[in-house]
């Protein structure tokens, strides 16, 4: 392909022979011509048929031929025509009168090819003259625009082979230099770059689908031709292969975003209730990828190893229900209750087996427990801080938030997303507010009178508040207590509210005390923004204190079981030495058979693993009832109350007091981050804690997005989705590492219990390690590990970690000040930029394209003709785009009744725009350059 | 599939992904949607580069554009014509700057575009004036509009001409939080 190609290059460089100079002029003025070169042709023909040296044509013929020859390398959508030519061409060494032939054919089918436009422009548009031309206008400019890209690239090619093949002989052209291959290959490069970029280009899509097609057959013709013979081949394949690739990589894309769960009802969501509520949603999705990949780590290293290759149910005490517990084992309260049969199951703790290795794969159980316990906690971690990190990227920095209070409101506060006349009315609504309270602060920012009454109310309710999360940490203290009073007591006795007084107390504060806060805030007269922080802060606090005391009170429980099982413990090593005692005074032999007792019938200590594990458990259950439930009645009870009501009550229901019910979005994040401190907290204890977690999330998306669609109404204050998103992860950070110390703790510190668990009879959890270490792996890494826990060589490592903390943070902060400082720059550079702008062309790119995206005048029908009407503003601006971008395009004869109307608001335009100095530069450039040309133009007789 | 296929060739929605930040699932979805805009004058086979425009009325109207208080700037900036009559490649592009992965600097440009009432490539007190009154529903008193414009134009203008162009736009939207999440359109 590339040398027909190239000897259509020469042939034309050299028949243009002296006008090559000319080529150089800008493309703008070489376009026209060539556009023009169009409409001329039919007298052109004849001429060149004729004689071509005619002596009054001197002037125009040649240049036109030239014309004619540079142009047509640049039609590159014509692609067949141009390879028929070459295949003429390349034939012969290409005589002028056979050239001249081709070149005849050319014409002709260029010419049919105008037509064709034209003859598309004509049943469309009006039959007027006038307008036909404006479309032909349209074509030329678009392919003015290409052209002018093209041009660049032609010339470099005609220049580097013009320089090489001056003979121009067949021979030469088939093997290209060196420095041709580099420059065909950056040109490739730069082609697949566009592709590559095409879809961030603010083209019209016209321009863009054109564009793409040049840049992917250019890529085509040449990429194959890049690499001789050995070579060649394998750039080939190398090729088609990336193509393969690009391919397929596509069609992953394609698969992966079908694959995204949920999607469709989120966006669904979205568009109801704009992107805040979404934002909830898709931190579900989020925790729900999470805990699937949690569920994966527990189910997949420790409950199903031990299903699978440990004992079987029964055949230990730790894996029966003691034959007390048997008759009501089955019960379903019982079961609801995570006793019985649920307490003995692989959902606990106390189910796993202390062997060191089980199975044919010499799992080692006990180890896998205790990593995978603890990796729960570095994975989620890992992937909290990193999607906060990304989050901090895509957000930026809020450095300058005040700088734009009203323009960010006026451009960014219409939420695109907004599908819902409901919803669409609140953002009314609500932005009108936000405006109205800036516009009070604006105001108000001076003078600010009640500042003691309001510090009074704010420390008021701060105090309340205090008060009010005292209170309710008391009261849960308290509850627990009695809680621990009622488990020494008769089961039997206890009735079903004294059994759940702690879930159901903790649930009823965390359902009456956010509005309480929420009321109490009212006195603080916060912006909403802060008082949502607030909110949220406090929220938070209560939750935390609520769960931190159950901790306290659950751990005064634990060390009350500890002390307890001690005695159990001794109790059973008595008896056991009783019946050996009493073994060899018997039989009188030392050889005592062990003990042959029922599973069931065992003593046992109380294993407090278990008993913490079923208390998460029992929380997390009546969570997810209570949030169920109130969502049942508080939403859809409600919606369902006023709906149906309202037809017979005496005020209007839904627009006055009950009203719809709004969705919570801080409410509903809160309960989901503390529900999965709940999680991480309780996993460790209950390995089954993670699966009824996803089931909770599994149900809450399709249960919850539901409740949305159909009975809520969207928020009246809207939550920026994008600010606040890093605020959860915040929060799920904070709750996260509030999560691990009692997990840790109880690592480190407790002793398990002995008879229950895969860290029985161990003095320490962690000693599995240390045993693992020790034993099965080689001396020297034990060597190291000692080595490593040293004091003398931890304290250094500490010190050396805060030294390092301390450097990076003065690096970021080095960072953040070079930051600012760029920023400074960059602003000045930007004024200085737009300084020496006004006072010339806009140079700069986007600018250009945003001009050009202006809307095209020509194609509107022509009511919107009479330009002379419009205020002046628009002529003038409408007279100015037409210079600058139908420049090359409006040299046609035909044209000169445009060029009339377009000169008429010309004299008007200094007036208008004598203190605007951008406008004058492209008058006055228009003067000189294309004068003469548009003069010769015109001088065509026309068609 | 087979279905799909007389609609657009392969090269075609190829060419339209390489575009646009579409899937080719979601042209074929956009297509629909621009089809049941006007079942009459749309044809279903899209092989051989129909001509065929839709009004703005039928596409302001849509459930995604219905309630935006821009619906017909937004036609009208992305219509070659102005006018807001949309061939389907401007109905693609539209939505393909809308989406959700299109970049700032792009959105940017036809934000600009969008709020630039005159079409002069300036954001003129006038255009700000209608833009405030669009998003309050005029709800707010002629001083208060005021107030806002010259705010607006005292914090953003940087070359001190009363007018924001372009650079003055894009520096103020580029650090705008929330300009991303809410420039766009899901469809």
């Amino acid at each position: 392909m590339p040398p027909k190609k190239k000897s259509d290059l020469a042939i034309s460089v050299e028949e243009v022979g002296m006008e090559v100079d000319a080529t150089d002029s800008g493309s703008e003025d070489e376009a026209r011509r060539r556009s023009r070169n169009r409409r001329v042709k039919p007298q052109r023909k004849v001429k060149c048929v004729s004689d071509d040296d005619e002596d009054e044509e001197e002037d125009e013929a040649p240049r036109k031929r030239g014309r004619k020859k540079r142009a047509k390398p640049q039609d590159s959508d014509e692609d067949d025509e141009e390879d028929k030519r070459s295949v003429k061409n390349k034939g012969s060494k290409a005589p002028r009168s056979r050239a001249a032939k081709v070149e005849r054919e050319d014409d002709s089918e260029d010419e049919r090819e105008t037509k064709k436009k034209a003859g598309k422009a004509v049943p469309k548009k009006e039959k007027e003259e006038k307008n036909l031309e404006k479309k032909g206008n349209v074509k030329g400019k678009e392919e003015k625009e290409k052209d002018a890209e093209k041009n660049k690239k032609k010339k470099k090619g005609k220049l580097s082979s013009s320089s090489s093949d001056s003979s121009s002989s067949d021979s030469a052209e088939e093997s290209l230099s060196e420095g041709e291959i580099e420059a065909l290959k950056e040109q490739v490069e730069e082609k697949k770059q566009l592709i590559a970029t095409l879809r961030n280009k603010p083209w019209r899509m016209k321009r863009r689908l054109l564009m793409l097609k040049e840049a992917q057959d250019f890529v085509e013709k040449f990429e194959g031709a890049l690499g001789k013979g050995k070579g060649r081949k394998f750039y080939a394949f190398k090729v088609m292969m990336t193509k393969k690739l690009i391919k397929f990589k596509r069609d992953f894309e394609n698969f992966k975003t079908a694959c995204i769960p949920w999607e469709r009802k989120i966006k669904e969501v979205e568009s109801h209730f704009g992107s805040s509520v979404a934002s909830y949603f898709i931190f579900l999705r989020w925790m729900y990828t999470l805990n699937l990949v949690l569920f994966g780590f527990q189910f997949g290293l420790v409950v199903l190893p031990e299903i699978m290759m440990g004992l079987p149910y029964g055949s230990i005490p730790r894996k029966t229900v003691p034959r007390e517990e048997q008759a009501t084992a089955m019960d379903l309260s019982v079961l609801l209750d995570f006793g019985g049969y649920s307490q003995y199951s692989f959902l606990f703790y106390g189910y796993y087996n202390n062997e060191k290795m089980i199975g044919l794969l010499k799992f080692r159980l006990p180890l896998s427990y205790l990593l995978v316990g603890i990796g729960i906690f570095g994975y989620s971690l890992m992937v909290v801080i990193k999607s906060m990190a990304r989050n901090a990227n895509e957000g930026g920095d809020g450095s300058d938030e005040g700088d734009f209070i009203f323009s960010w409101k006026m451009f960014t506060s219409w939420d695109y997303l907004i599908g819902n006349p409901e919803t669409a009315d609140n953002k009314y609504a609500s932005i009108t507010t936000s405006f109205k309270e800036s516009i009070v602060d604006e105001q108000e920012n001076q003078k600010d009178e009640n500042i003691h009454l309001r510090r009074f109310l704010r420390v008021l309710a701060n105090f309340l508040i205090l008060w009010c999360l005292g209170g309710s940490g008391y009261l849960i203290y308290f509850v627990v207590k009695r809680g621990q009073m009622f488990a020494q007591m008769n089961k039997e006795d206890l009735t079903w509210f004294q059994k759940n007084e702690v879930e159901f107390v903790m649930s009823l504060l965390g359902l009456v005390c956010p509005p309480l806060f929420e009321t109490i805030a009212e006195l603080e007269d916060y912006h909403p923004r802060i008082a949502l922080k607030w909110q949220l802060g406090r929220i938070f606090a209560l939750f935390l204190g609520n769960l931190y005391t159950f901790l306290f009170a659950l751990f005064d429980d634990v060390n009350e079981k500890l002390q307890n099982e001690k005695l159990i413990k001794n109790a059973t090593e008595w008896a056991l030495q009783e019946y050996q005692a009493n073994y060899t005074a018997y039989f009188n032999t030392t050889a005592v058979p062990p003990q042959v007792v029922n599973p069931a019938d065992v003593i046992r200590g109380p294993c407090w693993e278990t008993a913490v594990g079923i208390e998460f458990m029992k929380l997390t259950v009546s969570d997810i009832q209570v949030a169920y439930l109130m969502i049942l009645i508080g939403d859809f009870g409600r919606a369902v109350l006023v709906r149906f009501l309202n037809y017979c009550w005496c005020w209007d229901l839904e627009a006055g007091f009950p009203s719809y019910a709004e969705f919570a979005i801080s409410d509903n994040v809160l309960g989901l981050v503390f529900n999965q401190g709940m999680i991480w907290m309780g996993a460790f204890y209950a390995p089954g804690l993670v699966g009824l977690n996803i089931l909770r999330l599994l149900s809450s998306m399709y249960y919850q997005s539901w409740a949305v669609m159909a009975c809520n109404i969207p928020h009246e204050r809207v939550f920026k989705a994008s600010r606040s998103n890093n605020f959860y992860m915040g929060l799920l950070l904070l709750v996260l590492f509030l999560s691990l110390l009692p997990v840790v703790y109880t690592i480190m510190t407790m002793s398990p219990s002995f008879d229950c668990g895969p860290f029985s009879g161990q003095d320490k959890m962690y000693n599995v390690v240390m045993d693992t270490i020790n034993q099965d792996l080689p001396s020297f890494i034990s060597n190291i590990f000692s080595y490593a826990t040293n004091p003398g060589v931890i304290m250094p490592a500490v010190l050396l970690m805060v030294l390092a903390i301390y450097y990076l943070n003065s690096v970021s902060k080095g960072y953040q000040q070079a930051n600012k400082d760029l920023k400074k720059k960059m602003q000045i550079a930007r004024d200085e930029e737009k300084n020496r702008r006004n006072n010339k062309d806009s140079t700069n790119q986007v600018m250009k394209d945003l001009e050009d995206l202006l809307p095209n005048k020509s194609l509107i029908p022509p009511p919107a003709e009479e330009e002379e009407e419009t205020p002046i503003d628009v002529v003038v601006s409408k007279g100015k785009k037409s210079l600058k971008t139908k420049q090359g395009a409006k040299q046609d004869g035909v044209n000169l009744e445009r060029d009339v109307s377009l000169a008429a608001p010309n004299p008007r335009a200094p007036v208008t725009h004598g203190p605007r100095p951008r406008e004058r530069p492209p008058v006055n450039t228009r003067g000189p350059l294309p004068g003469p040309g548009r003069g010769r133009g015109r001088g065509g007789p026309p068609r | 599939m087979g279905n799909k296929q007389t609609i657009f060739t392969d090269e075609q929605l190829d060419a339209y992904q390489d575009c646009t930040f579409f899937t080719r699932k979601e042209i074929l979805r956009l297509h629909g949607r621009y089809h049941e805009l006007a079942p009459h004058l749309v044809p279903m086979d899209y092989t051989n580069d129909p001509e065929c425009k839709i009004p703005p009325a039928l596409i302001v109207n849509m459930p995604e554009l219905k309630e935006n208080p821009f619906r017909n700037r937004i036609v009208e900036s992305f219509s070659e014509d102005g006018q807001g009559n949309l061939s389907f490649n401007e109905f693609v592009d539209m939505f393909s700057v809308l989406s959700e992965t299109a970049p700032r600097e792009l959105k940017a440009i036809y934000a600009f575009k969008i709020y630039d009432y005159n079409v002069d490539n300036y954001l003129c007190k006038e255009d700000l004036e209608k833009t405030l009154n669009k998003l309050t529903k005029e709800e707010l008193t002629p001083e208060e509009v005021e107030l806002v414009c010259e705010k607006t134009i005292e914090e953003a203008d940087l070359d001190g001409d009363n007018k924001l162009s372009f650079a003055d736009f894009e520096n103020m939207i580029t650090r705008a939080p929330d300009f991303l999440s809410t420039f766009h359109i899901r469809i």
